[in-house]
């Protein structure tokens, strides 16, 4: 009795822990960065903000896709449910004039509606997450399509005789795109961060995330411990998709226009980053400042093959192999 | 309490100072043990003590330790488990290491598969397989797939698949928490022939008869250290229980007077349908009653419904039963094991892995789990409130862990059944369900949970009890219900109840045709 009551730590090394780990994978591609700096590009400040700015919409995707990927499933129809959005959105306030707030709310619950259809289809039919997610991905595609018509709705606007007559872009857009702190970040980043920390609370501060934890590691234990497996699914998928909501109103921010065909393959990215942070495809482990990590690792590694101007083709190689090495490094020997 | 000198016979497996570090903890220290052919060693010793370890040792799943194993007199150091196979070492896990998914032929093979250049001989397999099963009296459909079969047919597939090849040594790790009488008898059998084929067998086992029915010879460990060795003809049960707990028992089964007060639980023609298309429903128009501070054993024979009788009432197939229950003066019907344990239900099940714990969660997560809302209003969890409440329920189940924030699967099997136990305790319930809840605990810890047991009933708790040791539900049961085929067959006190009786009415027998709910008022 004295043995247990005499220690509250882990009996973990700290070097062993895998944050420790998580982290060196950063810490060795940063160090990458300093060696090739190209030119000293690597030491200006700009290239430090302009990676949060680019990694932030796929960062956005990879929180709800942690809460999911914990509770032992995986959410393919990220992308789609993106481009869905982003069309919608741009909908909203480019041809309809909607006011903001109402155009961000009606977004909002477009992409956790989504969410929400894929865990009801889960949770009830029992039918496995990646089956039904893929189904979403294709669905949620097809209606953002559908509602543009297969355009992209930008701020020229197809007028009744056919010319197109350019618009002025929306405020929301500007004001999304824009700087602060004396321009030192970008409001896409603030809210990609502010995402972070809202998955941060759900999983480590409430009852609900303890429950996501609970299924992804023994869903039949968890239900015949009186989880609520129906409402936590719920809860995961449709939190996925209201994230999805979220970068999709700020990537059609960022490209000035709603694409149906944008996120293709951001699922990928999103698990990509996922995984490298170390939490586990099979469920129940895992938390937010590890995918932060995978974030940032995978964000500064694009930044430093781009401002050395390695080309596409050697790029996609390249991070193949340091996906498989990042996770390698975490990899424990028994 | 030093080793025994045995130079008759030489040795097939000498292990010598053996230690095992855990990150930081020190499991073993300078642990020896031998095994001679033809032998059945028990190696005994409280829940932690180290002995799957060891085991685990010799199997080539740790490589990291310390000490020397000789093989036949000549060193040998495993690398593998596949090492450790070839070199004739077979080992039944404690925790069953079946793939659900495959059928039980592939699993009998699995990773050793018979071929015929790169062709797998199926039919083979298949007749090997069979052959192997009915060695040990079962007679089921290689083919089907292990999860749909019950925790002890599996338990008995587990075994085949140390059988199925010639190893020289043997490790059973606690074999037989999951088999019922009969099944038990067949592999105490087996391993007689074992032994006359010159094979030495090491046994692993917290049941007190079963190591003085097999056992040659007994070693035990303590707290990772080396105790002593023993011929089992020269190590009575009181001193063997004093080499392992360090201390006396005053008795092995303290069950208090009982002392029931009123009904809390009125069951009337419950049903449960088949489940994996059985012919016959597998709980078939039972009916009994509760009452407060009583123990109400549950007899039965594999695939009695005695666990599924359990499972029905706690909501465990939802709403997929039918009868009338009165539960605490208000009507229940089973609907889910959330609205169970709202009911005032807890159900202990019998398989911690699978249906108990979440492995990787730790002991305050596990043990808060099922009544999370209490330590978190609005939603919000309260970390200090559970850590402290753990450590109460913890300390009344007697948890033994290096840690309350390590994951459970570091536990031992032991330690695990009890934070399980700590979980229930948790919901304050009415009615506790335990099926099997001394699987895997040692002397020391049953003792304790017998305690816990007559403390719970003092205070007016309920209790359901299934076991499929014999001596445990005569010695704490106040009356014994005996189910056969879905059916109740037979009810006794616990003062006409005897091990033959219930065995009988087990088997569908009785001798007067039992009238269900009558016989008691
Ligand atoms: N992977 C692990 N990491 C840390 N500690 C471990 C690990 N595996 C086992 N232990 C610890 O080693 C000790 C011995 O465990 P072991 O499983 O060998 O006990 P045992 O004698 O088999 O007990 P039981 O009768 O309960 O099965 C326990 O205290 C356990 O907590
Ligand atoms: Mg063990």
């Amino acid at each position: 009795m004295n043995k247990m009551s005499n220690s509250l730590k882990t009996g973990e090394h700290w070097l062993a822990s895998p944050t420790t780990r998580v982290l060196a994978a950063l810490i060795i591609v940063f160090v990458l960065g300093l060696v090739f700096n190209a030119d000293g590009a690597f030491f200006k400040w700009g290239t430090h903000r302009d990676m949060l700015r680019a990694v932030s919409v796929y960062g956005i995707l990879a929180c709800g896709m942690t809460l999911v990927i914990i509770s032992g499933g995986i959410d393919l129809s990220v992308g789609s449910i993106l481009a869905l959005t982003a069309v919608c959105f741009s909908l909203f306030t480019i041809h309809y004039q909607t006011a903001v707030i109402v155009a961000v709310v009606l977004c909002l619950m477009i992409s956790s509606l989504c969410g929400i259809m894929s865990g009801a289809i889960i949770a009830r039919f029992k039918i496995q997450p990646f089956i039904s997610t893929l189904a979403m991905m294709v669905f949620a595609r097809g209606l953002a399509k559908w509602v543009s018509g297969g355009q992209k709705i930008s701020t020229a606007v197809q007028q009744a005789d056919g010319t197109y007559q350019y618009v002025e872009v929306p405020g929301v857009f500007n004001f999304i795109n824009s700087k602060l702190l004396g321009d030192n970040i970008t409001v896409v980043t603030v809210i990609f961060l502010i995402c972070i920390v809202i998955s941060y609370i759900i999983l480590t501060k409430l009852r609900y995330g303890r429950y996501l934890y609970a299924i992804g590691g023994n869903e039949e234990a968890a239900r015949l411990s009186g989880v609520p497996i129906m409402k936590s699914k719920l809860l995961a998928y449709g939190l996925s998709g209201l994230f999805c909501g979220v970068a999709g109103i700020c990537q059609a921010a960022q490209e000035l226009q709603g694409d149906p065909e944008a996120g293709i393959s951001y699922e990928l990215s999103a698990i990509a980053m996922v995984v490298i942070g170390g939490t586990s495809l099979q469920g129940g482990r895992g938390n937010m400042w590890l995918t932060l990590i995978g974030v940032l690792t995978i964000g500064y590694l694009e930044k430093i093959l781009s401002i050395n101007a390695i080309g596409e083709d050697k790029r996609l190689m390249l991070t193949g192999a340091i996906i498989i090495a990042a996770v390698l490094l975490q990899k424990t020997k028994k | 309490m030093t080793p025994q000198n045995f130079n008759n016979n030489k040795p097939l497996l000498r292990m010598c100072g053996i230690g095992k570090q855990f990150t930081s903890t020190l499991v073993l220290d300078d642990v020896q043990f031998e095994l001679r052919a033809g032998e059945v060693h028990i190696l005994a010793g409280e829940n932690g003590a180290g002995k799957s370890t060891l085991m685990k040792i010799l199997a080539g799943v740790y490589t990291a330790y310390t000490g020397q194993i000789e093989l036949d007199g000549t060193p040998a150091r495993f690398n593998s488990i596949h090492d450790a196979a070839s070199a004739g070492i077979a080992i039944i896990h404690q925790e069953l290491s079946l793939v659900p998914t495959m059928t039980v032929d592939e699993n009998i093979f699995l990773g050793r598969e018979l071929s015929k250049g790169p062709w797998l001989t199926k039919k083979q397999m298949q007749q090997k397989a069979k052959t192997l099963l009915a060695g040990v009296g079962l007679d089921i459909a290689v083919s089907k797939k292990v999860g749909d079969y019950s925790l002890g047919i599996q338990q008995m597939v587990e075994i085949c698949k140390a059988l199925a090849f010639e190893s020289k040594i043997i490790v059973m790790d606690e074999p037989t928490s999951a088999l019922t009488d009969v099944e038990v008898q067949r592999l105490f059998a087996i391993i007689d022939k074992l032994k006359k084929e010159g094979r030495g067998i090491v046994y692993i086992t917290h049941k007190m008869e079963e190591i003085y029915r097999i056992a040659d010879r007994i070693t035990v460990l303590r707290d990772g250290r080396y105790i002593g060795t023993a011929p089992a003809a020269q190590l009575g049960q009181t001193e063997l229980i004093k080499w392992m707990v360090g201390r006396e028992l005053s008795s092995q089964f303290p069950r208090h007077q009982a002392n029931p007060r009123q009904t809390v639980l009125k069951v009337r023609d419950f049903s449960v349908p088949d489940q994996a298309g059985k012919p016959f429903p597998v709980v078939d128009k039972v009916s009994f009653e509760l009452r407060a501070g009583e123990i109400l054993g549950v007899a039965g024979l594999g695939g009695s419904g005695n666990s599924e009788l359990l499972n029905g009432l706690f909501g465990t197939y939802g709403s997929r039963v039918s009868g009338t229950i009165t539960l605490q003066d208000k009507a229940y019907y089973p609907t889910g094991p959330g609205e169970g344990i709202k009911a005032g239900l807890a159900l202990l099940t019998n398989d911690r892995k699978a249906t108990g714990l979440i492995l990787g969660m730790n002991i305050v997560e596990n043990t808060t789990l099922a009544a999370l809302k209490k330590y978190a209003p609005f939603g919000w969890l309260r970390p200090a409130r559970e850590f402290e409440s753990a450590r109460q329920k913890g300390q009344s189940v007697h948890l033994k862990a290096a840690s309350l924030t390590m994951p459970v699967d570091a536990l031992s099997g032991g330690n695990q059944q009890k934070v399980a136990i700590a979980k229930w305790v948790d919901t304050n319930p009415a009615i506790l369900l335990l099926d099997e809840p001394t699987r895997g605990v040692d002397v020391g810890a049953k003792h304790e949970i017998y305690e816990l047991m007559n403390q719970w009933t003092a205070q007016g708790l309920a209790i359901m009890l299934i076991s499929s040791e014999m001596p445990e539900l005569l010695a704490m049961s106040d009356r014994i219900i005996v189910m056969h085929r879905g059916k109740i067959t037979a009810e006794f006190t616990a003062d006409d109840a005897t091990q033959e009786k219930i065995l009988r009415a087990a088997m569908g027998n009785t001798d007067e045709p039992y009238e269900q709910g009558s016989s008691h008022h």
